[in-house]
């Protein structure tokens, strides 16, 4: 027999107990937070301060480029001063209005048209080409049009909003109600759901992935549609600042309006996230590897 | 004719056939003169090759499809529509995943309109049945696969139906865990004392089961054969594969079934 002497602990390696284990990689997943942070930082200071020297320096005009501190200080202009519209928060108020009024008509439509023609065949058969033919034009011309129709209010550019929206929503929802798993929606039925229970409590659940897919894009679209309509004829409204700053040469005006409009479509797409992740708590967390 | 006709079987297939025709217009016979027979408790287990049609004819009982030719009844009377005396339990998952197992359980007795104090009580004495007492609140991919079968059985079986289906509903499991639940699903049949369907591949499965196995063709499925199952309850599950009786019954019923296997991987392989 030959003896089999353990080996001394002393040379075990470190970091092999599972709490050293754990240790090691909470710490790496620290490091690469703040490397992604730091680099996230450095790009924005080099772009920033590029900006800034390339237009003090003059190696481009600051008069068509602007550069960064013109664009704080126009910025802290129409915050605390207005612009030379009025307010800068009535123009704000008022292409919110639009965006919302538009996102949330558009969303509710695109919902209820989706999910209708995605549970009968017979429907979407027939409507389909006409849905095709419709989304083929190109939104936003129809800006003019709309204009004409409803003048230069509001309502054209809820309407425009609408449309951009609409389309978006509609088509993921369609595609959510299709493919809903058909092994659900049969037992669903055997359990004893009629139509409607089956709609409400399966076919629109299982779409709902797909539906705030969509609406985090549309919001954007609503802020377009409104944007281009006052672009096109309007009395308020940020699209007309960022006209009106075209027309005087005012570059450090159309950036300003160009990050106030950034600050909105971020904190919508924040809020638009929080509300996701609340209705989705059934799913799914993905893990960690661990190397 | 009355609701329920005395002495009728609980379930009875006559001569049903049943074809698919595809958009390109080419049709497909799935079942043909297909004749089958459940009575009232009876645990009646069908077997074949893949493809021959075992699943068409559970659909053909709830209702979900029609047959082509023949008739299916159900306690004697035609089905027409879904029966809300069906319960069914698939082979994939049908729990809504965005619903915690309790919401998941108490789905049926809600969708027929049950008080929701009452649904919710008839809820938990089901998943306490099934010993998930403790997973009330947790969501279908927080479970073992096991655990998601159970959720399925509780949901099922709380609407009390007097015929349940099952269409390979462990075929997904593990080995050691489909034993646990054969003895789980024996023990909740003998409390409820419905008519069963259960599809299967598996021919021990079958055995260890049933009060009888029809063993299908391969595709156009008909039946091959039927054998009476004559080992006595209850049964241990752990043990029921290794007792000679089994292994006999399983020998025969082998040797009929193996032709049909045979026959199918062919075709499969013609076709392909």
């Amino acid at each position: 027999m030959t003896d089999i002497t353990l080996e001394d602990r002393s040379t075990v390696p470190v970091g092999t107990s599972d709490a050293e284990i754990e240790q090691a990689a909470l710490t790496s997943l620290r490091k690469r937070r703040q490397t992604v942070l730091f680099w996230r930082l450095a790009i924005l200071v080099a772009l920033l301060g590029g900006w800034e020297l390339a237009g003090r320096m003059t190696w481009i005009d600051p008069f068509f480029y602007s550069i960064p501190t013109a664009i704080v200080a126009r910025l802290y202009e129409w915050i605390t001063q207005g612009t030379s519209e009025g307010p800068l928060w009535y123009h704000l108020y008022v292409t919110m209005e639009e965006s919302l009024a538009g996102f949330f008509s558009g969303a509710i439509t695109g919902v209820i048209i989706g999910v209708a023609l995605g549970r009968n065949k017979m429907l979407s058969d027939v409507f389909s080409i006409y849905i095709k033919l419709i989304n083929s034009v190109p939104r936003v011309v129809l800006a003019p049009i709309f204009i004409m129709l409803f003048g230069l209010g509001l309502g054209s550019k809820i309407a425009l909003s609408f449309v951009m929206v609409f389309f978006v929503v509609f088509s993921n929802a369609f595609q959510g109600v299709v493919e809903a798993d058909r092994n659900m929606i049969a037992n669903a039925m055997i359990l004893g759901a009629n139509q409607w229970q089956l709609t409400r409590h399966v076919i629109i659940p299982s779409a709902m992935s797909w539906i705030f897919a969509s609406l985090h894009v549309s919001f954007g679209f609503a802020i377009i549609g409104a944007i281009v309509g006052e672009f096109v004829g309007s009395r308020y409204g940020i699209g007309l600042l960022i006209n009106i700053a075209k027309g005087s040469f005012d570059a450090s005006g159309m950036y300003a309006a160009i990050i106030i409009i950034m600050v909105v479509a971020l904190i919508a797409e924040y809020l638009m996230t929080s509300v996701e992740k609340r209705l989705a708590k059934w799913r799914p967390v993905p893990q960690h590897d661990t190397h | 004719m009355s609701a329920q006709t005395p002495d009728a079987p609980s379930i009875e297939l006559i001569n049903v056939s049943r074809r698919f025709i595809a958009p390109t217009g080419k049709s497909l016979t799935a079942l043909k003169d297909f004749t089958m027979r459940v009575d009232e408790g009876e645990f009646v287990a069908v077997v074949g090759p893949t493809g021959c049609g075992k699943s068409t004819t559970l659909n053909l009982i709830t209702g979900l499809n029609k047959p082509s030719a023949g008739e299916v009844r159900i306690f004697g009377q035609p089905v027409s529509g879904i029966d809300p005396r069906i319960g069914f339990v698939f082979q994939t998952d049908a729990l809504f995943p965005w619903r915690n197992v309790i919401d998941n359980v108490v789905a049926g007795p809600m969708f027929r309109g049950r008080p929701k104090a009452e649904a919710y009580q008839a809820a938990r004495d089901w998943l306490s049945r099934v010993g998930l007492s403790k997973f009330e609140h947790h969501y279908p991919h927080q479970l073992s696969g096991g655990m998601r079968k159970r959720v399925s059985l509780a949901q099922t079986f709380i609407n009390e139906p007097k015929i349940l289906l099952m269409d390979e509903p462990f075929s997904a499991l593990d080995v050691q865990t489909r034993v646990l639940m054969h003895e789980e699903l024996l023990k909740l049949w003998a409390g409820s004392k419905a008519s069963v369907i259960f599809v299967t591949h598996d021919l021990e499965e079958a055995i260890a089961l049933a009060d009888k196995v029809y063993v299908l063709t391969s595709g156009p499925g008909m039946v091959k054969s039927v054998y009476p199952i004559g080992i006595p309850r209850p049964r241990v599950m752990a043990e029921i594969r290794y007792e000679p009786q089994f292994i006999d019954i399983a020998h025969t019923i082998w040797n009929d079934l193996r032709d049909e296997v045979q026959r199918s991987y062919r075709q499969a392989g013609l076709a392909a």
